[in-house]
């Protein structure tokens, strides 16, 4: 599946510095809930991740040393990281739950890596054995609301990973 | 009938064991095994917890210690054999047989199997193997068809697994040097075969380049399902037509003849994959698991859209039938 462009659209317009932070909280949320994520990265957690999606004008840089995320416009030219993953933004949010088999989406082509092949490798396997689970992790950031949040997540990606996630799984 | 599952992470593990693996095997976070990539495998700690799960669910923990052992850095193999015996592993995978030597010296009572590794294809070998070591279990290699196993099998005083699903090697294994000639590093030394740091992919017009070392592996068109970036999966211009030398970019599947697999005399089936994601193990397993206890019949629909999951998309039957070109 991939994100309906109409959705995309005003990701062009709202100010990046605004998304970012949005972005930010998840992600810190997702660290405090799985605080050894990074521990698979052994030598190369001082490198920096790129995550492009290919139906969003957005990119994601991952520096798992501070731990933190920045998020730019995406442009033609490579983004300043050591290994680069693309593909659509429900693949890559279904790799980074562990809901997909990267290598099945690579011999798919669905998905698209490029830099320092070894801290990739790393990264793809310390995602996989997190058992994160992003409705789970993130409704608590809805305090009271948490469960319907959590509930009204679990469809959105149960109707997203059922049209193409669930080719392979 | 067993079937043996691969994990490469604790989550991998538990999939596995969910599915409804009878054994699962993995190795420790170093040169000891021969899936030696980054990110991937066991703290000792990790695999005491593996086992003991497992052991809850009634499914067997087998370790690999499957590369040969360097000169000089024995201890190495050593620990990590002690440190699986004592962590209660239900057998090692071993292929080197100085340290099978040393297992079966110094861990009398613990189970030995022969790894893939080992490159033990007849009568005369796995019985030396036997004799010498007390091996249990021999994982054959993929060179051989179904009929030869069942020449094999009445004549060897060991049980017999099988590969059946999943990644193929270049039919010479334990002893390929061709990741070794392209990058300096082997399977059988390092755990690695085309190891990640000496892999780069790039785009080239609409194409995707594969590299490995100075070499330059494939280059897919656009579209076209993609494989490995191993020597023995290359696509390379043999008088001026390009073409894959040693072997297609293609997975085994011969779950397919399960039967005739198990009149030959085999005792467990193997699914290749330690390197893949916990989605993969879960999905394959759990498959797998239904294709035994289905009818004949009913197993190709079951088992069509693994090829899906597998590389280059495509599968083989492999060396089991030998209908190669």
């Amino acid at each position: 599946m991939r994100f309906p462009a109409t959705l995309a659209a005003p990701l062009n317009v709202i100010p990046v510095a605004a998304i970012e932070r949005a972005t930010s909280i998840l992600f810190r949320r997702v660290m405090k809930e799985h605080p050894h994520l990074f521990v698979r990265l052994g030598e190369h957690v001082g490198k920096r991740f790129a995550f492009m999606p290919t139906d969003i004008p957005l990119v994601f840089v991952v520096s798992p040393a501070q731990p933190s995320i920045c998020v730019a416009r995406r442009t033609p030219a490579p983004p300043d990281a050591d290994a680069c993953v693309e593909g659509p933004i429900v693949m890559l949010l279904a790799l980074l739950e562990g809901r997909c088999d990267a290598d099945a989406l690579f011999f798919s082509r669905d998905l698209t890596v490029s830099g320092d092949m070894e801290a990739m490798l790393a990264m793809r396997n310390a995602l996989d054995d997190c058992d994160i689970d992003l409705p789970r992790d993130l409704s608590a950031l809805a305090g009271p609301l948490a469960p319907i949040v959590s509930r009204v997540a679990e469809s959105i990606r149960q109707r997203a990973l059922t049209g193409e996630v669930g080719r392979w799984n | 009938m067993e079937l043996i599952c691969p994990a490469g992470t604790p989550a991998a593990f538990r999939e596995a064991v969910d599915a409804g693996a009878d054994a699962v095997y993995c190795g420790f976070r170093d040169e000891t095994n021969a899936r030696n990539f980054p990110g991937l495998n066991f703290t000792r700690d990790e695999l005491r917890e593996a086992i003991v799960y497992a052991g809850r669910n009634g499914t067997q923990t087998f370790v690999a210690l499957n590369t040969f052992m360097r000169a000089g850095d024995e201890e190495i193999w050593y620990r990590a054999a002690a440190d699986a015996v004592a962590l209660g592993a239900d057998a090692l995978i071993l292929a080197d047989f100085g340290l099978m030597a040393h297992v079966a010296e110094h861990y009398p009572d613990q189970r030995l199997h022969v790894s893939v590794q080992a490159s033990a294809s007849n009568v005369d070998a796995i019985n030396f193997l036997v004799d010498a070591f007390n091996a249990k279990r021999v994982v054959l290699p993929r060179t051989l068809t179904i009929a030869d196993i069942a020449r094999i099998a009445p004549k060897i005083r060991c049980e017999i697994e099988v590969f059946v699903f999943g990644g193929l090697c270049v039919m010479a294994e334990g002893r390929c040097s061709l990741s070794s000639y392209a990058t300096g590093k082997s399977p059988n030394m390092n755990g690695v075969c085309s190891p990640a740091s000496h892999v780069r992919y790039r785009k080239e017009a609409d194409e995707l380049v594969s590299e490995l070392g100075a070499y330059t592996i494939n280059r897919f068109a656009a579209g076209e399902a993609a494989g490995y970036p191993t020597l023995c999966k290359g696509r390379f211009d043999i008088a001026d037509e390009p073409g894959y030398a040693f072997e297609d970019p293609v997975s085994l599947d011969v779950m397919g003849e399960i039967d005739a697999l198990t009149a030959a005399g085999v005792s467990a089936l193997k699914i290749e994959g330690r390197q893949r994601g916990k989605a993969y193990v879960a999905e394959v397993v759990s498959t797998l698991k239904k294709a035994l206890s289905a009818k004949p019949d009913d197993r190709p629909a079951l088992l069509a859209h693994l090829r899906g999951l597998s590389e280059g998309q495509k599968t083989t039957s492999g060396a089991y039938e030998k209908r190669w070109r």
